[in-house]
């Protein structure tokens, strides 16, 4: 049968997820014509499980996407229903930011921002196929037997390729959230060569809002004025609702034991490999036998919706024992479920396979990010999303990759954790697994990010204008803090009633702005008239960086020592299986990772020490038998 | 751009000459440090590839190096410092060096004890001991080596490297590396606590108090001091006990010595004043090294060789970390007895009653020589001293002398002969490393501090432990690499 040709692109995207999104939108706003492909055009930037966005680590992406002129952070400062900062008992360095969403406006607004993009288009189809030729990525076959050219596809098929539903004992196949799964692709993407395992998550129930007691739970309320996530807002509104947090019981416990071999997880049917750190109620009660309670959020899906997410609870029970055992939480005594939870599993790559520009090694022109290459959650997808779409243009463009280190970003470490290492189960970030944590911040991501975006192509002259501008007014106000100079004694009022000790002599704001109990905002009390009116992104910039100016200055040092490995480049055309002195497990590892330079391979697990140190003098003879030849 | 490096560049074994190299910045820097020419003029700058002779020491003052040196010409105004080893010295200034870094070479005698000596000096002082390969790894990406050497040197790398790994591998197995392996599983602990309260906030988990890390902090602090508290034993274990014996001559102090060692090596005779140098031997009991000098007897003297002996047995006695005082129980105590028990007070002493065969004529009354009373007032004399009786002629209640100066390394450091004794330099240094990391946590912890910046600490305290056993890797891995198997050249 023949094929139609429809059309002919630069990129072609395949998904509409988190990721896709922001690989088209990326794409598009670079200048490429670009086609992002959705299975359903309603399931665009959905959110088929929590209903919210950010979180620690999490909501560093977000700022770090938004600092990149991603969407993601854009896109939920218009669509919030309370915004929470987290850790704020801690330092700067780990305060993160997370928001509550209203799923069908998030949903809404992207399909907004999507349609008026220049240079993009949507398009309704199931990709069955991905046409190579000459080992080269090259356009895409959908179930509708049309075909399209393009330079480069992305791959950002989410949980959707191959995807099966588990509920007790019932087995079937099918995406999220009641979606149909892609079950062709992943059949041909095989036939590629391409090598797929299963992963795999699950969500829990919804119910109605009107069936539950609130009076039995806890109200959870966001910050106020509610922090924005976008560098581009100062100002977002006001929280529109409330969060509920309430626990389980022995009941629930009970009932849930007693029911364990209903269960998928423990029957055996699942293949795939869930998270750790995100495991079903069922999982909590086995592996946590001695726990008493498990605490769950009640969250609001929407403003428009009375359904309401049950955080903490997922599972894969069969449907009468999710209604009992929910049924023993306080507050939820008469609920109503409109959607049962479901266990989900589906196909993925095993990240190794890629180069850290996202693209996959064995066949040039494909590019995957999010959950396919095995990653979980919505803001590491955006932001695979992000790098994916970019790296695409600039491979097309015959550019250089555009690759973030991991002193320059937690999206730096989240695809050198994936490429480099490899992972196991659904990847989540945490700031735990970033070296130079305290740099990486929620509060700079602008300042680290913005320029590099803007020098390729894709942040605006605007973004770029105000990162600037936040620039100079954090250095001139430092400036002025230093010079602004306080008497002996009203510094000494001031401090001791901020609870810390006075001082001996004269003392300037700057100095004040040092010790832990003073706030830049205190200050106002002692300062001058010509104290600046700063803007909240500013006001933080400044605080952080003053009160861990010593702390930054240590872990900048650490960073120059990890550039030194880091800045020694790897050829692509290494010849691993042929150096001698390596060992064998060495260079299959660095066969299949091919790493980008020496510090990339130091990471890789199976490469010793004395490994690097043979390719290091390996290097060096290469080096030199080459200029010997010039 | 490099640190410096130092390994021992002879193999191991017999031989006559001993040499420690010193690559990188810091080598000349090292050697003025630690060498005193002879001749006493300080060094202010050392001549390319000149040939110094003098001493190793590891006490050289501000005195020394300034003004007129090292004492040689002024005794009376810079006393000789402490001699740790005589040595020639040569220094090669970048890039005319086998490294083509700065490199200083010490020559001295090969024994291990005093090669070892002068290579954890020399790292005190800001070296860190090379890895296997590593100044030919150097010598060649600084051009110093021809291209076709360059497989030769990755095979030398690798083929070292697994020598060492095997070793490494050894260790692993032994308790000193479970003990590692405790500290860091408390560190886990932390760390995996830090980890969930930072990035799990909103979860119903215990809340890592400031009160609790500290309680952590401080109990991992503790068990890193138990074993840093070892590193003096470790030290003796690596460079040997230094026993003197002594006592008046003729109380059989060679045959004592002979007899530990088993063999003839000095000249025994009934001459009073035979052993006319210090005669010092190692032996190993049950893997302890034990430096053993056999004394000239201390006694006045007029005559001039056996006087020089009478001076250095003054100074090995001086040095010694435990003095066996041999008596003769045939021979009356006498006042020369008395004049070196006054010497021992408040000094570890083992006091061997030798030739025992005869205490029992004695006893009868068939001839003269140490009383049950004599001993009485010598136990009141030395209350700490260990009295052991024995016949080094007759082979007899040796092993009892030996059970002795083993208990004296161990129980007085409150430990049992167990592997979990600090002996290798790069784990103490190591040890250290984590301690003040730790330490640094606590005070952070004191003064309530966020916690992201107490797990910089913590993490990397739990590197430095790590590194140890070969099991974490530093951002930094060439370096760690080379931490991680390191046995010298």
């Amino acid at each position: 049968m023949e094929n139609i040709f429809m059309g002919e692109y630069d990129i072609i995207v395949i998904g509409s997820g988190h990721a896709g999104c922001e690989a088209a939108l990326a794409s598009a706003r670079m200048g490429h014509r670009t086609l992002m492909f959705s299975m359903n055009l309603e399931a665009i930037a959905m959110m088929p499980c929590n209903p919210s966005i950010g979180g620690t680590g999490k909501g560093h992406l977000v700022r770090e996407i938004d600092a990149l002129g991603g969407e993601m952070g854009v896109n939920i400062d218009k669509s919030f229903i309370q915004v929470r900062m987290l850790n704020t008992a801690k330092g700067p360095a780990v305060h993160s930011l997370r928001a509550q969403a209203d799923k069908n406006l998030y949903h809404l607004e992207m399909k907004k921002t999507l349609e008026h993009t220049e240079n993009l288009d949507l398009r309704q189809g199931e990709v069955t196929d991905i046409i190579v030729e000459n080992g080269r990525a090259c356009g895409v076959r959908t179930k509708t037997h049309t075909w399209y050219s393009a330079k480069a596809v992305i791959l950002a098929t989410g949980t959707f390729l191959k995807g099966k539903i588990f509920i007790g004992d019932a087995v079937y196949s099918g995406g999220p959230n009641g979606l149909a799964s892609s079950e062709e692709l992943g059949d041909n993407l095989r036939k590629l060569g391409i090598d797929l395992r299963r992963f795999k998550t699950g969500t829990p129930a919804r119910c109605l809002g009107q069936s539950l007691d609130y009076g039995k739970m806890i109200p959870q309320s966001g910050d106020e004025p509610p922090v924005p996530f976008s560098f581009m807002d100062d100002q977002i509104g006001e929280n529109k609702g409330l969060c509920w947090l309430s626990y389980t019981n022995e009941k629930t416990h009970d009932i849930i034991r007693q029911n364990f071999s209903r269960s998928a997880l423990f029957g055996g049917q699942i293949e795939g490999i869930g998270p750790r750190y995100c495991p079903s109620i069922e999982d909590k009660v086995n592996r946590f036998a001695d726990k008493a309670r498990h605490q769950l959020f009640v969250e609001p899906e929407g403003l428009d919706t009375d359904e309401m997410y049950i955080q903490g609870m997922s599972s894969s029970l069969p449907e009468d024992v999710q209604q009992a055992f929910y049924s023993t939480i306080p507050g939820l005594e008469n609920i109503r479920i409109v959607r049962p939870a479901y266990a989900i599993e589906y196909d993925c790559i095993d990240p190794q396979e890629l180069k850290l520009n996202l693209e996959y090694r064995k066949i040039p022109g494909l590019f995957m990010a999010g959950q396919v290459n095995g990653s979980s959650g919505y803001e590491e997808a955006a932001c695979q999303g992000l790098m994916a779409g970019i790296n695409a243009v600039l491979s097309i463009e015959g550019r250089d990759p555009f690759i973030l280190g991991r002193d320059e970003a937690y999206i730096g470490v989240l695809i050198d954790d994936l490429v480099t290492k490899g992972t196991n189960e659904p990847y989540r970030i945490m700031t735990s697994r970033a070296e130079y944590r305290l740099l990486l911040r929620q509060d700079n991501a602008d300042q680290r990010l913005t320029e590099k975006s803007y020098r390729i192509g894709l942040a605006t002259e605007e973004r770029y204008q105000r990162t600037l501008a936040k620039k100079r007014s954090v250095e001139a106000e430092k400036v002025r803090l230093m010079n602004t100079w306080v008497d002996r004694e009203k510094a000494s009022e001031f401090l001791t009633a901020h609870g810390t000790t006075e001082t001996e002599g004269r003392i300037s704001l700057f100095d004040m702005l040092k010790r832990p109990q003073i706030t830049y905002d205190d200050l106002s009390e002692v300062d001058g008239p010509d104290r600046p009116v700063l803007s909240y992104h500013e006001r933080t910039g400044l605080e952080v960086e003053i009160k861990y100016e010593g702390y930054i200055t240590k872990q900048l040092k650490q960073i120059e020592r990890f550039k030194k490995l880091e800045n020694r480049a790897l050829p692509e055309d290494m010849d691993y299986e042929n150096i001698e002195g390596l060992r064998i497990e060495a260079r299959q590892k660095l066969s299949r990772v091919r790493p980008v330079n020496m510090g990339q391979a130091s990471r890789i697990s199976g490469v010793s020490p004395a490994d690097i140190n043979v390719l290091m003098v390996f290097l060096e003879k290469r080096r030199r038998e080459r200029s010997l030849k010039r | 751009m490099e640190d410096t490096i130092a390994a021992i560049s002879t193999p191991q074994g017999e031989g006559g000459i001993g040499v420690i190299r010193i690559s990188g910045p810091g080598a000349s820097d090292i050697i003025k440090e630690i060498f005193c020419p002879a001749g006493g003029k300080a060094i202010r700058e050392l001549l390319p590839r000149h040939m110094y002779f003098g001493r190793i020491t590891d006490n050289l003052t501000e005195a020394h190096k300034a003004d007129n040196g090292c004492g040689g010409t002024d005794p009376a105004k810079h006393p000789l410092p402490a001699l740790i080893d005589e040595a020639m010295v040569c220094y090669f200034p970048e890039p005319k060096s086998y490294t083509g870094e700065d490199v200083a070479e010490i020559q001295c005698h090969s024994s291990s004890v005093s090669l070892r000596k002068i290579l954890s000096l020399v790292i005190s002082k800001g070296a860190r001991l090379a890895e296997p390969g590593e100044f030919t790894k150097r010598a060649f990406l600084n051009g110093r080596l021809d291209l076709s050497q360059a497989e030769a040197v990755m095979d030398l790398i690798k083929a070292r490297t697994d020598k060492t790994y095997e070793v490494a591998l050894d260790q692993l197995e032994g308790s000193f590396s479970r003990g590692i392996r405790a500290i860091r599983a408390d560190l886990t602990d932390i760390l995996v606590d830090m980890a969930v309260n930072i990035d799990y906030p909103d979860e119903d988990i215990e809340e890592l108090t400031y009160e609790k890390l500290e309680t952590g902090l401080r109990a991992a602090a503790g068990k890193i001091d138990r074993y840093l508290a070892t590193c003096g034993t470790g030290k003796i274990l690596r460079e040997g006990l230094k026993v003197s014996i002594i006592g008046k001559p003729n109380v059989g102090k060679s045959s004592l010595l002979n007899a530990l060692l088993r063999e003839e090596r000095a000249i025994v005779t009934e001459i009073a004043g035979t052993t006319r140098d210090t005669i010092e031997e190692t032996l190993s009991i049950d893997g302890l090294p034990v430096i053993l000098t056999d004394t000239a007897g201390i006694r006045d003297t007029d005559n001039v060789i056996e006087k020089i002996g009478v001076e250095r047995s003054k100074d090995a006695f001086n040095h010694a970390d435990l003095v066996i005082f041999t008596l003769d129980l045939s021979r009356p105590l006498d006042e020369e007895d008395l004049d070196i028990a006054e010497k021992l007070r408040g000094r570890k002493v083992i006091v061997f009653l030798n030739k025992e065969d005869m205490a029992e004529a004695v006893r009868r009354g068939e001839m003269q020589g140490i009383t049950q009373e004599n001993i009485a007032g010598l136990k009141e004399l030395l209350p700490d001293a260990v009295f052991v009786e024995g016949s080094a002629r007759e082979d007899r209640g040796l092993a009892e002398l030996r059970d002795c100066i083993k208990n004296i390394v161990y129980t007085d450091r409150g430990e049992s002969q167990s592997a979990d004794i600090v002996t290798n330099v790069r784990h103490e240094k190591l040890l250290r490393d984590a301690k003040d990391s730790v330490t640094d946590a606590v005070a952070l912890t004191e003064s309530r501090q966020p916690l992201e910046l107490i797990e910089i600490d913590v993490n990397t305290a739990y590197v430095s432990l790590g590194t140890i056993i070969g099991e974490e890797t530093e951002g930094d891995i060439i370096d760690e690499v080379f931490r991680r198997f390191c046995l010298g050249k």
